[in-house]
């Protein structure tokens, strides 16, 4: 479980489960089951952990896939808040299981765990992604620019320059904004705060010269015009990206561009 | 030459029984939101820009007309109980009010029909819901700013 260093400390200051003062507690999960293959209806269903209120909802969804019941099927792959694997609606609000801490979401009452809305469930907390990355390939998240020839040195750019789009950097795809955006629940067709946040990481990069395009394909019908900020997007991101502030961002360029 | 057990799909003995085999696929799961060649064809137009403009420019000029309408009509000289066919004939004499009346008329129709709109196309999920939910909201809002208008111009005040 943990280094040889550490498992000395543990057997020093810590006690086991079930004594005075022990940092276990029990905390029940209750978890959003879905096996296509056995029923078509979604259950939920409860396991009751001895567990360190410290640890974090991703420890518990180990230790019951781990030990109780392995058919749990979830995604992760970092377990640090990096990859963005592990997105999933927890006491309903859309986080990531690796960066939630027992403690802080109260562990007196159940611990609701469900796949992220508005993606297609294929099994217990895995949803289909491929709408969320069809939105996101649509605005071409990648750099483009004018010369055809391959640079010679790296390409400058102003320390201001980078600042402009320095937030909307740290997105990682985890998709926790766009499956808590109540537009994109009603039918999938509207790209979605995480495409509009990796459009608008290029929109506004003085290296890139596709911005033009860019914004021409989120002048779409169902693009950034369908959003009502609702700012669940802004509350969802596990990053803390200023999601709709950048949507916004992206509706001032459309319109100052025509005017 | 080879003593290992294989079943006929070349799948070895596992726990269970095997639920799904060739000729007895697991079922297909569809991704419903999925884009695909049926999916509408994008209108990249300025449409929805020039919408999302004037729900913003006809709120702000909304706030005037309709504060400013309310004030005249319920609280200054009386409040409602100076209303009466009088009271309008002696309004509508004047262009001013006119074209008071009819730009309020016309921006509050067209904002409240826009925001409806955009409404059913958040909501309403099916395609039909949406097609007679719009098109019963058109015919009901060019009904009334029709009516409205043609009522501004030609109000008769000497009506029997």
């Amino acid at each position: 479980m943990a280094t040889p260093v550490l498992d000395k400390a543990d057997e020093a200051g810590r006690p086991e489960p079930g004594f005075a003062d022990s940092p276990y507690i029990t905390v029940t999960f209750r978890i959003r089951r879905f096996n296509p293959e056995v029923s078509a209806e979604a259950t939920w269903e409860d396991f009751a952990l001895e567990i360190d209120p410290k640890e974090r909802v991703l420890d518990g969804l180990h230790k019951i896939k781990w030990d109780v019941d392995g058919t749990l099927t979830f995604r992760r792959s970092c377990a640090h808040g990096i990859c963005g694997s592990d997105a999933m609606r927890i006491n309903g609000k859309n986080r990531l299981a690796c960066k939630t801490l027992i403690k802080d979401i109260n562990p007196e009452k159940p611990i609701t765990v469900e796949p992220i809305k508005g993606l297609t469930v294929l099994k217990d907390l895995v949803v289909d992604m491929e709408p969320f990355f069809q939105a996101y390939r649509d605005v071409m998240p990648f750099l483009i620019t004018k010369d055809t020839n391959e640079p010679t040195r790296e390409r400058f750019q102003t320390a201001e320059d980078r600042e402009r789009f320095d937030d909307t950097t740290k997105c990682i795809l985890c998709a926790a904004c766009t499956s808590s955006c109540p537009v994109f629940w009603n039918d999938g067709q509207y790209f979605g705060p995480a495409a509009i946040v990796n459009a608008h990481r290029f929109i506004f990069d003085s290296r890139d010269d596709a911005g033009e395009q860019r914004l021409e394909i989120l002048n779409d019908r169902d693009g950034v015009w369908r959003c009502r900020t609702t700012f669940n997007c802004t509350d969802a991101c596990p990053r803390g990206i200023e999601v709709t502030k950048a949507i916004q961002e992206v509706k001032r360029a459309l319109i100052t561009r025509r005017f | 030459m080879s003593t290992t057990e294989t079943t006929a799909s070349g799948v070895g003995p596992v726990e269970g029984a095997p639920v799904h085999s060739a000729d007895n696929p697991a079922p297909l799961i569809e991704a419903p939101r999925l884009r695909t060649k049926k999916t509408p064809k994008s209108t990249r137009g300025n449409f929805e820009m020039y919408g999302w403009l004037f729900m913003r420019l006809s709120g702000v000029v909304l706030v005037v007309l309709v504060l400013g309408h309310l004030l005249i009509q319920l609280v200054l000289d009386g409040g409602v109980s100076k209303i009466g066919f009088a009271f309008v004939a002696g309004r509508w004499a004047s262009p001013f009010w006119q074209m008071w009346d009819l730009a309020m008329l016309w921006l509050a129709m067209l904002h409240g029909a826009n925001g409806l709109r955009t409404v059913i196309n958040d909501y309403a999920e099916r395609a039909d819901t949406r097609l007679w939910l719009k098109g019963l909201l058109y015919t009901a809002t060019v009904f009334t700013i029709l009516l409205g208008t043609l009522v501004i111009f030609t109000f008769d005040p000497n009506i029997r």
